[in-house]
């Protein structure tokens, strides 16, 4: 019987740490898939963030080292242009990319460093036990705004692709989530668009995966997936937000 | 006619790193390390290698170890207050035992400071500037020669022990020029390692972290990173005597400091006085042992640096009460001069 | 023999260049030397100098403990540096913009390098080098224990025999020579500049007949 479904090569045969019904196992394997199907796994080094994915070097089977927390767009820098032949992406969450990495995000992008990024946005720090993100919205409740988040106090919800995409140096920037089957597929055509970018050397691109965080947010696997549909994506609207691989 | 070209040390530092196959520089301005990235930023280029003027000092660590990490000789280069900023990165390059080059061209702190040289920053580099269990290997350079030097040799001791070098150098040293002879050979063609992040072509996947969560991993590394500082202890001390045999007091002086105490002590043999001087060229290795044996022959040792006694402790550790320790420094830009070293030492005679 | 020569002006007079001449000039007669240079904010506006120490043996400290010879291209520089000079000390001023009639702890040499500069070389960037050449003259006639009439006297009879003044090389005295030889390498990224400042340390040199 011929087999039509089986593991990426480029995932470890490894049980994941992360918590039931967590996003990150889905958006690992896309990654996985799009770099087989790109034929870049012996070519690629990845880098960890400090967050719910540090662990990423035990279940991605290409060479990964961590980096400091928020550092991933330095180090892919130091690594892509040391070895620009390299396949360089970064792994990243909320608070790693758009809080204390803010600054190596923001000119990596306009340094138009040829990498990509997967920026897993859950709103909230998962690591940690759910802590208010940068990315987290008006009104949520977590660890740190019990209160839920008030702009007057914590300000607002951080718009990374749209914030991005002023600049001149990225390339290609997309919003996509893992909801429902049609997303999932949605999300890996963006991811492999993504990566195609770089292997083109067309520059900077990254891709924002709005995902759920059922422990953190004390919701089942499903309501998190139902609340991410009818809430979440409400304040990060899907979408490409900016494609210029093919402009001139 | 000389084959010595007048070149300011920051200058001979870069060209040193050059030699030593330099692939990848990461910099931020600040003063008075600005020749550096300056330099570089031509240099590397017209060389085909890698310059980048990073965001902050921390993004430039932090690129630096994303270089290393595929096994490329990588740099960065900055003054105190950018040092501190580093620490992260270094602290992580520790643990992840990745060799690089950190250059602290020292200036008057704390905070801001001021641009003058000092060497207040000795604690931060030999006591562990970041957070862990660690060492650095601490080389201090008191010429422009030394400057090529030890950037030259810095790169060979970081891969052989796998570990961060620092080079601890201070203003002065950066900014003055000196007649330096570039004698090195070019270094090229080095040998991938088993840990190098290259791409998984023909291998396993391999993975570097300081994170280690397993029971006991943790320990285990720690227990086999103190073991590698043990044997850098062994094999690199690194010092200089000047006129120590039969000296009453040795001075104990590194960087600047020990050529004004190298003159000082020339001074005060014209006046009869037996002073010697004791120049640590690593400053983590300590050369304990050496002053110990010092002090076993009663010499009695004074301190000299441009702070307000850091690397003194060290020398009362290693001399642990067999004679008397005396500290002469000044802080923020302010020069300890021969004159005023040659009146301590008469003072420590009497 | 140790020079603790410091050099300081407006910034802009050219005085870090100024310094490296007379380094380069040192390393020519294979002396010692170091060059150390005022950096960063004082870079921009205000005073700035640099140091040289020229020396027959290695240099403790490239800042100048003892400073024994001054170039002042104008007056703050001069009164800065001058109550830090040693009792003998020799000091090139400026004249051109310099007052020569007041009462000074030391009497420098007056010289009027800008004027020089302006007026002989028709380059006024080069009044730093004019100097330079003044200073290694009046250096020169300090080592040959010159003063006054005397030294004049005694110049005279030199420029009669031809390179009687080169050969205070072994006395460990920058010579006009290697000043000469070091502008070549100093300028040899900018050919065009080497005469023009050759002709400027010529003039300084000329100027100055005696202590």
């Amino acid at each position: 019987m011929e087999k039509i479904l089986k593991k990426p090569e480029s995932l470890k045969d490894a049980v994941l740490s992360y918590c039931p019904g967590c996003g990150h196992g889905i958006i690992h394997r896309l990654a996985a898939e799009c770099i087989d199907e790109l034929g870049v796994r012996e070519k690629t080094i990845a880098v960890a963030p400090v967050g719910c994915a540090v662990f990423a070097y035990d279940y991605f089977n290409f060479d990964v080292t961590e980096a400091p927390h928020g550092r991933p767009p330095a180090v892919a820098t130091g690594i892509k242009r040391t070895n620009p032949d390299k396949f360089v992406f970064t792994y990243q969450g909320d608070g790693d990319i758009a809080a204390i990495g803010m600054a190596e995000t923001i000119h990596a992008a306009n340094r138009g460093e040829n990498i990509t990024i997967i920026f897993v946005n859950n709103a909230n720090y998962g690591m940690t036990g759910g802590q208010m993100a940068p990315t987290t919205l008006i009104g949520q409740v977590t660890e740190t705004t019990p209160f839920g988040r008030d702009p007057k106090r914590e300000g607002y919800p951080i718009h990374l692709c749209e914030l991005l995409a002023t600049l001149e140096g990225t390339a290609y920037l997309e919003r996509v989530s893992i909801y429902n089957p049609q997303n999932i597929i949605k999300a890996k055509k963006a991811i492999k668009k993504a990566f195609q970018c770089q292997i083109e050397g067309k520059g900077f691109s990254l891709v924002e995966v709005i995902s759920n965080c059922p422990v953190d947010w004390g919701m089942t696997p499903l309501d998190s997936i139902k609340w991410v549909e009818d809430v979440f994506i409400k304040t990060f609207p899907l979408g490409v937000v900016k494609d210029k691989i093919n402009a001139k | 006619m000389s084959k010595k070209v007048l070149v300011k040390g920051n200058v001979a530092l870069c060209e040193g790193a050059i030699a030593a196959g330099l692939k990848s520089y990461f910099g931020y301005p600040i003063t008075p390390q600005n020749e550096v990235p300056a330099y570089l930023s031509r240099k590397m280029v017209e060389l085909n290698r890698v310059f980048v003027q990073a965001e902050s000092e921390i993004a430039a660590a932090n690129m630096v170890l994303g270089a290393a990490v595929t096994g490329a000789r990588a740099m960065t280069s900055s003054s105190s207050p950018g040092i501190s900023l580093k620490q992260e990165a270094i602290s992580y390059m520790a643990g992840m035992q990745i060799p690089a080059l950190i250059v602290n061209v020292q200036r008057g702190g704390p905070g801001l400071g001021n641009i003058s040289g000092s060497q207040s920053d000795y604690f931060q580099a030999v006591k562990g500037g970041g957070h862990g269990d660690y060492k650095l290997i601490v080389l201090a350079p008191n010429s422009a020669q030394e400057m090529y030097e030890m950037a030259y040799d810095a790169f060979d001791l970081a891969e052989k022990y796998r570990t961060p070098v620092m080079i601890l150098a201070d203003g002065i040293v950066g900014q003055m020029m000196e007649p330096v002879e570039f004698n090195k050979p070019e270094r090229k063609d080095f040998v991938e390692k088993d840990w190098h992040l290259t791409g998984c072509k023909g291998r396993h996947p391999r993975s570097v972290q300081s994170l280690l969560m397993k029971d006991g991993v943790l320990e285990r590394h720690n227990i086999n990173l103190q073991e590698k500082y043990k044997k850098i202890s062994g094999n690199e001390i690194q010092f200089e005597k000047f006129m120590t045999d039969s000296a009453e007091i040795i001075i104990a002086a590194y960087g600047i400091s020990s050529r004004i105490a190298k003159s000082a002590v020339k001074l005060a043999r014209k006046e009869g006085l037996k002073a010697g001087l004791l120049r640590p060229k690593t400053l983590w290795p300590f050369p304990s042992n050496e002053i110990s044996l010092l002090a076993d022959s009663g010499a009695k040792f004074l301190s000299v640096e441009l702070s307000h006694g850091q690397m003194v402790e060290d020398v009362r550790l290693a001399v642990n009460g067999k004679t008397q320790v005396e500290f002469l420094g000044k802080a923020g830009g302010a020069i300890v001069t021969e004159r005023e070293i040659v009146a301590k030492i008469k003072e420590m005679i009497k | 023999m140790q020079n603790e020569i410091i050099i300081a002006g407006f910034g802009g007079q050219g005085v870090l260049l100024a310094g490296t001449l007379l380094a380069q000039a040192a390393i020519e007669q294979g002396l010692h030397t170091t060059w150390f240079p005022s950096y960063g904010a004082e870079m921009r506006g205000g005073t700035a100098n640099s140091t040289v120490v020229v020396s027959a043996d290695e240099i403790g400290s490239p800042l100048a403990f003892n400073p024994n010879a001054l170039i002042a291209l104008n007056e703050p520089s001069l009164n800065k540096f001058m109550p830090r000079m040693v009792e003998e000390a020799i000091i090139i001023a400026n004249s051109s913009i310099i007052p020569f009639d007041k009462e000074y702890k030391i009497k420098p040499v007056f010289a009027p390098v800008t004027d020089i500069a302006d007026k002989e070389i028709k380059n006024v960037r080069t009044a730093n080098l004019v100097a330079v050449g003044s200073l290694i003259k009046a250096l020169e006639l300090y080592a040959k224990g010159s003063c006054g009439e005397e030294a004049d006297m005694r110049r005279q009879s030199a420029q009669e025999k031809e390179g009687d003044l080169c050969d205070l090389e072994d006395t460990k005295v920058l010579t006009l020579k290697s000043a000469l030889t070091a502008c070549e390498k100093v300028f040899s990224s900018k050919p065009a500049l080497i005469e023009v400042n050759k002709k400027a340390i010529q003039a300084g040199y000329d100027f100055v007949k005696y202590l």
